[in-house]
């Protein structure tokens, strides 16, 4: 073993973040809301109407929780291995859930056609998630169970999410562990050829398994090493560089998508009994993000105008510990693992004179620790959330430390920040020594090395937050179906497991359930009447109309001809995200962002500059086909935030906190999924409430104290 | 600090292309190579010309999908991705050349951007192990060795991202390759399919119009994954052992 790769295995034996503990309050009651809103309509009746309320009607509820699953799976129709091949699944994507679940439909038999936007399937965001994957395995005989597993996800959660998905997430997790070491992922392992496990985010239990920092990697290898094979035996036929662009919805079933050939532009429908999105989360609303460059919300989108509800678009996760923006042509935002803080102690310096100083040059009792000083308890491993925000206040007071970036007030007027806090390892280094800190953290130290050109083992780190994961997402029911029959969604890109907040290692854990094990055991119960709906032909006047919406839309955003760049509309509207819709929301601030975002909407569509032709390799037309859409997508999250007033997991609402600043749930109100209907361009969005009702969990309320 | 770009600019795969120079002024150290490039970009776009096409996706160094030669080196030299080079690395006033992968199995699409999906294939070959969903046993039931476990490891952290081609005088993909059938090869669940597995993907290496191995190591001297040259005679002596072996075929 090299010495950098010994380095690298030592600091991923030691890695174990005890952050973002949860310790429940059981006596604590849900306090209810300070001035008391009737419904939801007060003074917000010019942003959305309410509809009528939705649920899921696909999981017996009136079974006990753990017999959901296989209930369910015993009463889906069954179809005849002998008729699945004549039977085509769309699926868009091909990261954990997108690849898991076209290798897996092709396996069974399926024809499957399967898009994605790289070059290749190995290469979706999924790739680039470090920590681990939990699952319910038990193998450390340390109290561990599915039930336990559940039971954290919902409180990570903040109650937010429907029971019955996360127990079956919960199910379904140690399979995923065999499934992948069938596969030949290689995990972490001990001396005596077992798996490895530690513990994460904040739990009390070991259960997550992990590949070095490179566990989504592995995951993600593994996956596409079985959709290839599949690619061989002529089940799945891929389709890189294509991105969707629109669905086909004919006689109220999904039919098909349209695709664009990303190399030579040709728009081309693709018609099919089944599709199914796996397109990932929407962080790049907010333009810099720790998501890939290409992330984009179009699919999910698309779906949604033709009658797909989004669910709590607003649930977004900030993390704490990233890379600050160095300047204004910043394009992406990288994480460093949050265990960090277990050693390194934040600071600023307590005079805004001093933010230009050297760190060393600042006196000991000059500088602020402040997570120290407000949570005097919990200090530097206070919940993601917390740390961020304040990371933002400190910063929004002058603060902040590192170089100046420009911003723009509300007023439009230019102000120069500094968006970085310090994360200090000096006294970590005096006290272990900086061997026993490197062994521990050397390979993030090199990362961050590399992009800053600083040596954190002499000068503070500088971090900033930064966003991370989506929640929200397409609304589906317990079979991952969506308001339009025929159309699934699976991972980040539905709303589904994670409620206001994502516990760590639980994003790849959800990706592949859903791929692996889900779909394949709930997509049959549809398919099964698929003969009946019929074929649908390519002259069927729901494709011509998609393809020739397509293609107008094209067209339009060719002829434009403005002034601006796409890029510089993207970073306008994720600096209105940024402030207004980010780590902490207000009513005040969201209206303002919401007539920001459509007067921007508006010179978008008047004055975007568009280079080349359609019939090219065009990444600029790629770029401003997804900034379109996220601006609407923007505005409907800006209207989801406003709508909840409560703060609960990722969503803080400044009007909803505890005396001591800490997020402020109203389980009265807001005990419910909110699922937006889109209503036409410009038209008020309609939401439908999905209440949750929990039976196996005992809803609490989260405290620090 | 500014620099002046030689940039391979070519239409499309079928065009003849050209070297084009650029002058991109105030460039900060922090930059990556790839914002320095995004940067020019939107001076080209403000002034109506086409932008320069490149590969890249999640700029964090692990997807693969960015790589482009900088004077004359894969990724650079320095190994690391395109994405994870930053301009502090070149002087002030720097003259920088830029260019695509070149290798025959990889052909250009337009400018920077190439067609890779050769390595798919080779995958597509044997680069698995069969495994149907719902199949497994449990996780625990083979344990693997922890040196075994590493080496495994090792070698599966390649991101096939091409520069092994790129750099190699013969256009050969067997650090490619090789990572994959020594990823495979030291697992327990990998052992049933172990000889096939290395003849298909050499097969299918020499059927995609790679080059041969001459040993020359400058594949591994630019892998931003660091996979050891050695992978490559592991595949050899696979190879060698697939001749005598009955499931080798």
């Amino acid at each position: 073993m090299s010495e950098k790769s010994r380095t690298k295995k030592i600091v991923d034996d030691t890695i174990s973040a005890a952050l973002g503990v949860i310790p429940d309050e059981p006596g604590a009651a849900d306090p209810s809301f300070d001035a008391p809103v009737s419904g939801h309509d007060t003074g917000l009746a010019d942003y959305y109407i309410v509809g009528a309320e939705i649920g899921d009607t696909k999981a017996k509820t009136d079974l006990p929780v753990e017999q959901i699953w296989s209930q369910r799976k015993f009463d889906a129709k069954l179809v005849n291995p002998a008729n699945r091949r004549k039977l085509t699944v769309i699926i868009v994507g091909t990261g954990l859930a997108g690849g898991a679940a076209a290798a897996s439909l092709g396996e069974a038999g399926y024809n499957v056609l399967n898009f994605c936007y790289q070059d290749t399937p190995r290469r979706a965001h999924s790739i680039a998630a470090q920590g681990g994957i939990n699952a319910a395995k038990n193998y450390r005989n340390d109290n561990d169970s599915t039930y336990r597993l559940f039971y954290d996800t919902v409180k990570g959660g903040d109650y937010r999410a429907r029971e019955t998905n996360v127990y079956r997430l919960a199910e379904v997790s140690a399979n995923i562990i065999d499934q992948c070491v069938a596969q030949g992922v290689p995990f972490a392992r001990e001396y005596g050829g077992l798996l490895d496990t530690r513990s994460f985010g904040g739990v009390q239990v070991q259960r997550t398994f992990y590949a070095r920092g490179q566990t989504g990697q592995q995951l993600l290898i593994g996956a596409y090493q079985q959709l290839e094979r599949q690619v061989k035996a002529g089940t799945v036929k891929m389709f890189p560089r294509h991105e969707m662009m629109e669905l086909i919805v004919s006689d109220g079933r999904a039919r098909g998508i349209v695709s664009r050939d990303m190399v030579t532009g040709a728009v081309e429908p693709h018609v099919a009994d089944v599709v199914v999105l796996a397109t990932g989360g929407y962080g790049n609303v907010f333009f810099l993000s720790t998501n890939a460059m290409g992330c984009n919300v179009t699919a999910g989108w698309r779906a949604h105008r033709k009658g797909a509800y989004f669910g709590n678009p607003c649930y977004t996760q900030i993390h704490p510990t990233c890379i600050p923006v160095h300047g204004e042509s910043q394009s992406k935002l990288t994480l460093m693992s949050e265990s960090l803080r277990n050693d390194g102690r934040i600071w600023v310096p307590k005079r805004a004179e001093d933010c230009d100083k050297e760190p060393t040059a600042i006196a000991e009792e000059d500088r602020d620790y402040y997570l120290e000083r407000i949570y005097p308890a919990f200090g530097n491993l206070v919940p993601r959330d917390i740390a961020s925000r304040q990371a933002k206040n400190m910063c929004d007071e002058g603060r902040g430390v590192g170089p100046l970036v420009k911003e723009l007030d509300d007023q439009g007027n230019v102000k120069m920040v500094r968006r970085g806090v310090y994360l200090d390892f000096a006294d970590a280094i005096k006290r272990l020594g900086e061997d026993k800190v490197r062994a521990s953290y050397g390979n993030l130290f090199d990362m961050y090395a590399q992009i800053t050109g600083e040596n954190p083992y002499k000068v503070p780190m500088r971090i900033y937050p930064a966003v991370h994961y989506t929640m929200g997402g397409v609304w589906v029911d317990y079979d991952l179906m969506t308001s339009i029959p025929g159309l699934y969604v699976a991972g980040e890109a539905n709303f589904s497991d994670h409620g206001a907040n994502r516990l760590g290692a639980s994003a790849l854990m959800q990706g592949l359930a859903d791929g692996y094990f889900v779909l394949p055991n709930t997509i049959n119960d549809y398919l099964a009447d698929a003969t009946k709906h019929g074929g649908i032909k390519l002259d069927d006047p729901a494709v011509v109309e998609a393809v020739a919406d397509v293609q107008g839309r094209i067209d339009k955003l060719l002829a434009i001809n403005g002034t601006r760049t796409v890029d510089s509309f993207h970073k306008e509207l994720g600096r209105i995200m940024w402030e207004y819709c980010g780590m902490e929301r207000t009513e005040e601030g969201l209206k303002l962002a919401i007539s920001k975002i459509r007067a921007l909407r508006e010179e978008f569509w008047t004055n975007v500059k568009v280079t080349g032709v359609n019939e090219d390799f065009n990444q600029t037309l790629e770029r401003a086909g997804r900034v379109a859409d996220f601006m609407e997508l923007g505005e409907l999250m800006c209207v989801d935030a406003l709508h909840r007033r409560e703060s609960c997991g990722g969503h803080f609402r400044a009007e909803s906190q505890t005396e001591d600043g800490e997020a402020l749930r109203h389980d009265d109100q807001f005990l419910y999924v909110a699922a937006w209907e889109f209503a036409g361009t410009g038209a008020k969005p309609i939401l439908h409430k999905e209440p949750l009702v929990y039976k196996a969990i005992e809803l609490k309320q989260r405290s620090y104290k | 600090m500014n620099v002046t770009l030689r940039i391979w600019r070519q239409a499309n795969a079928s065009a003849k292309g050209q070297m084009v120079t650029y002058q991109v002024q105030d460039v900060s150290k922090d930059m990556s190579f790839l914002e320095m490039l995004d940067m020019l970009n939107e001076q080209l776009s403000v002034s109506g010309e086409e932008p320069v096409a490149f590969d890249h996706d999640c700029r964090e160094g692990i997807c693969g999908m960015c790589g482009v030669v900088i004077n004359g080196l894969a990724h650079g030299g320095a190994q690391t991705t395109t994405c994870q080079l930053h301009m502090r690395h070149f002087e002030d006033g720097a003259v920088i050349d830029i260019e695509p992968w070149r290798a025959g199995s990889f052909p250009v699409i337009k400018d920077l951007v190439v067609d890779r999906t050769a390595f798919d294939r080779i995958i597509q070959a044997g680069g698995f192990i069969s495994s149907n969903t719902g199949s497994a046993p449990d996780a625990h039931a083979a344990p693997v060795g922890k040196l075994q476990a590493d080496r495994a490891f090792d070698a599966a952290t390649c991101i096939g991202c091409g520069a092994c081609v790129a750099a190699c005088p013969n256009g050969s993909a067997m650090l490619f390759t090789s990572a994959k059938i020594t990823h495979l090869a030291m697992l327990p669940q990998g052992q049933p399919e172990r000889y096939l597995r290395v003849k298909s993907m050499v097969a299918q290496h020499d059927e995609e119009g790679f080059g041969g191995c001459t040993n020359i190591g400058e594949c591994a001297a630019v892998c931003p994954k660091q996979i050891p040259l050695d992978v490559i005679s592991q595949l050899n002596r696979d190879l060698i052992a697939s001749l005598f072996k009955k499931d080798g075929k």
